[in-house]
């Protein structure tokens, strides 16, 4: 029975899968190169040490992304803003990480508070439009994200940089002293015996990405607003007539996605940034929805999914080198979404006409031993 | 008689869905030109038989003959190409079109590319003088009355040339005399030959119109009958296989503690129509206060101003002394109002959710669901399996989903939910819809055993006994005002109906 379980749990992601690698295999064959070197060259490439740790480095912000957006479709409710809402809270962020006169760890858990209440600001405002003015979320989350980016380049540029140096012409706020940044986790990978190529930089904001994983778990799993959340996503109706206040949980499940999302700019900020600048990395809210969908809105699943598209991203590099385009990743990626979703929902159906006919079944014997038992 | 030809002749028909055989070798003959019933209880296979005849459903064995010809119907369009039509039991008309739009809505008479309204409009006044089925054809839909949709069904289904007419549970949705009208219509198409199959469970009916009767009983024909032959007992006896149980409570346990009041309560929907109107009524410890009515008539709205889910208008709802109309449903609920919503699946339930996380539904807040801001999922398996076994809720376990448990065993879960967190204040719409006769007795045993504890019940419910029986007071709703309050201990199904349609109104009301 277990057996079965976790054969029916890996059945839909593998397959979608398989399916990826013979559609972009065809559009391999399409331009008259092996799909077969391909898919090898890429292997090679992506096991390399220092590949693996691009693909973590690249996982992480995915994965916090994927469960600020998680949350949000657990009740239905689809925040499609993470990406404003992560870009003002990393510039905010830093320059209020960067210009407080505080000691070390207090800079680090100001940076990360700060970065919090904007998102959860920039996505409040989201729920706020939903609950007095019925604005449906999709739409006001996605302006406001042009409204954020409008905002972020205006205040970098005229409030927040620091003044350029003769000759720098990149806009950025000023430096994190060296006490407010999280330091990387290789000398802990040397502990283990791997030993990270120069320049190759395991991100310190690993472990915390865990921890708000296992909070995200606990919240949604085995609390009672956790209980409230889901039961709103399954039935709205039944839900309302069960007590739960619906306004009160799209502002707080709005608030608390939003928070998460705060936190998607983090990892770069303190792994590799160290400021916001006008190249800071973009992208990440948007490709969140697509882990979000690919892990199904579970933990794990969430964690995989950003695996493997940071795993995806690193690789294709190597495809340059010999004249195949990369961008067979992003067709690769396009095809897992789209069966992924198409295969849970297959194998979806196939276990709930198991589910029926099985209990249906044990319902009849059942009937027939009480009614074999003399009364 | 057994060498005429019949109109349709079903043979050996046997159809299996996942743990359940709904029709097992089914026989049925239907003469030409008359009014053959279908009886039996919900589940009995009625609807599936029909299903199969009107080509919904294939069945996995037997053959069906219309005619005398053998035939394979692959889609309802194949049997209306063989003359069959159904009527079902929920309309399927579009309210913001006329009449006529309704009628040739898929079988359009066209003149090149436009519809021809005038051959149309023709053929519809036709139709209803020869069958002395008087509609307008230009009326729309949304202004018709229930029964007059029920014709604008029927003018449809001749419309595309049935002569075999399926009509499923016609009488569910019609008040008394909008039955009566019903029963004349079928009787003048019967005079011009046409032949109709209908469904019902109800047994005064069937013994009023029917020319032939068929009873079912767990997905066979267990006896095929001429209505003079019969009583309504022995009708009842070969539908349920043993005597039916009666809804009756029996001696009145009402005290004189008010424990719910509502004054004055009016529910206005967003658009500002006035939905419920200076509804005031009060349940005391130990009563059962009915509300009749037919559907759409503010009793479900009422309802759900009483459990927070609708604001209030104007009035006041109180809880013993304490006044609640400011509070929302989780404080209500915790304060103890328990609640049967009228439809499980989209108010009661969380279809994909474990057994056990629909027993919490409504009451997480409370021990032994959670713990301070944790859920206690031992604490709620444990009280599930409480419910499961004093409510004999038929499941597998207490970690299925509940869409895999059939709706008399889904609906048994949400009685058996609320009353064993022991509420001051039940209310209940429709406790026992879709539930077979034993659950139901059942269901009816729980409410009356609370009752004496001292719960104070407010009913809503279609089924006319159900209400009579097992109410202290009665009230009748009409157009989100309560027109009467009746004495439950005189008054009879008939009486109560033409109260229901708002003939008759009561001075002494409110």
């Amino acid at each position: 029975m277990r057996l079965r379980r976790i054969f029916i749990a890996l059945l839909a992601p593998v397959s979608a899968l398989v399916l990826a690698v013979a559609i972009s295999s065809v559009a391999v064959l399409l331009i008259h190169r092996s799909p077969f070197f391909a898919f090898k060259t890429m292997a090679q490439f992506g096991i390399r040490t220092d590949s693996l740790i691009f693909t973590v480095n690249e996982a992480i912000p995915l994965f916090i992304s994927g469960l600020a957006v998680a949350i949000g479709f657990k009740m239905n409710l689809f925040n499609i803003g993470v990406e404003g809402q992560y870009t003002l809270a990393a510039l905010v962020a830093a320059y209020v990480g960067a210009v407080t006169p505080v000691p070390g760890p207090v800079r680090i858990a100001l940076i990360l508070i700060v970065a919090m209440l904007i998102g959860a600001g920039w996505s409040g405002a989201a729920a706020v439009l939903k609950v007095t003015r019925g604005v449906h979320e999709v739409i006001s989350t996605i302006m406001l994200n042009f409204i954020a980016f409008g905002i972020s380049a205006y205040l970098l540029r005229v409030y927040l940089k620091q003044p350029n140096l003769p000759g720098d012409f990149v806009v950025k706020t000023k430096l994190i002293p060296q006490s407010g940044q999280i330091p990387s986790l290789n000398p802990l990978l040397r502990g283990l015996g791997i030993h990270p190529p120069p320049g190759s930089q395991l991100y310190g904001f690993l472990p915390l990405a865990l921890v708000i994983g296992i909070l995200y778990y606990l919240l949604v799993n085995r609390t009672r607003f956790g209980y409230d959340l889901r039961a709103t996503g399954v039935n709205p109706g039944a839900a309302s007539a069960s007590g739960v206040d619906a306004k009160a949980m799209i502002i707080k499940t709005m608030l608390i996605s939003g928070a998460i999302a705060g936190l998607v700019g983090m990892p770069d900020l303190f792994g590799l940034y160290h400021r916001y600048t006008i190249d800071f990395v973009s992208g990440l809210g948007f490709s969140g929805i697509a882990v979000a969908l690919v892990g199904r809105n579970n933990p794990f699943g969430i964690a995989f999914a950003a695996l493997l598209f940071g795993f995806l991203d690193r690789s294709a590099q190597i495809l340059d080198l010999y004249n195949i385009p990369k961008e067979i990743t992003i067709i690769m990626r396009g095809v897992i979404i789209l069966s992924v979703v198409i295969a849970y929902e297959l194998v979806r159906r196939f276990v709930q006409a198991q589910e029926v006919r099985a209990a249906a079944e044990r319902t009849a014997k059942l009937a027939e031993e009480a009614a074999l038992e003399p009364a | 008689m057994s060498d005429a030809v019949a109109a349709v002749e079903l043979d050996g028909i046997t159809k299996r869905f996942p743990g359940v055989v709904a029709n097992d070798a089914v026989k049925l003959r239907v003469m030409p030109g008359e009014v053959h019933a279908v009886i039996g209880e919900n589940g009995a296979g009625k609807s599936t038989l029909m299903k199969i005849l009107y080509g919904m459903q294939r069945p996995d064995e037997g053959t069906i003959r219309v005619g005398g010809k053998e035939v394979h119907f692959r889609s309802p369009k194949d049997a209306i190409a063989a003359g069959i039509g159904m009527v079902h039991q929920h309309f399927m008309l579009a309210d913001n079109l006329t009449v006529l739009e309704n009628v040739v809505l898929g079988s359009e008479p066209t003149k090149g590319i436009v519809i021809d309204v005038a051959k149309a409009e023709g053929r519809i006044k036709e139709l209803s003088g020869t069958y002395g089925l008087p509609l307008d054809p230009d009326r729309l839909v949304e202004d018709l009355a229930v029964g007059e949709r029920q014709r604008v069904e029927i003018i449809k289904v001749l419309f595309r040339g049935a002569r075999i007419l399926i009509l499923d549970e016609p009488t569910a949705v019609l008040v008394p005399h909008e039955v009566d009208d019903l029963f004349n219509h079928l009787r003048a198409l019967k005079e011009e030959g046409v032949t109709i199959l209908f469904i019902s469970h109800k047994l005064e009916e069937v013994l009023a119109l029917a020319d032939t009767i068929t009873v079912m009983r767990g997905g066979r024909t267990v006896a095929t009958v001429k209505p003079e032959g019969v009583t309504r007992g022995q009708l009842a006896e070969l539908m349920v296989g043993s005597e039916l149980p009666r809804p009756e409570t029996r001696e009145s346990t009402v005290t004189k503690d008010v424990i719910l009041s509502v004054e004055d309560v009016t529910v206005k929907s967003f658009d500002g129509r006035v939905l419920v109107e200076g509804v005031t009524f009060s349940v005391h410890r130990g009563e059962v206060v009915g509300i009749a009515g037919v559907q759409g008539n503010g009793q479900g709205e009422l309802i759900e101003a009483i459990m927070g889910l609708l604001p209030l208008d104007r009035g006041r709802v109180r809880l013993g002394e304490q006044e609640i109309s400011a509070w929302g449903t989780r404080e209500r609920r915790e304060a103890g109002i328990g609640y049967v919503p009228e439809d499980r699946t989209e108010q009661g339930l969380l279809l994909p959710s474990p057994v056990w996380e629909n027993v919490m539904l409504g009451h997480q807040t409370s021990r032994p669901f959670s713990h301070g801001p944790w859920v206690d999922a031992a604490g709620a398996r444990q009280r599930a399996e409480e419910v499961v076994k004093e409510f004999g809720v038929r499941t597998p376990g207490v970690d299925v989903a509940v869409y895999a448990l059939s709706g008399g065993n889904q609906q048994k879960l949400i009685v058996g939910r609320e009353m064993i967190a022991g509420p001051k204040v039940l209310i209940a719409a429709q406790p026992t819809r879709g539930i077979d006769v034993g659950a139901q007795a059942a269901v009816w045993d729980q409410i009356r055993r609370a009752r004496i504890e001292g719960l104070g019940v407010v009913l809503i419910s279609a089924d006319l006994e159900e209400l009579i029986g097992l109410s202290d007071s009665l009230w009748v709703i009409f157009r989100g005002r309560l027109v009467a309050k009746l004495d439950p201990q005189t008054v009879t199904p008939e009486e109560l109906g033409v109260y229901m349609t708002g003939a008759k109104q009561e001075a002494a009301a409110g």
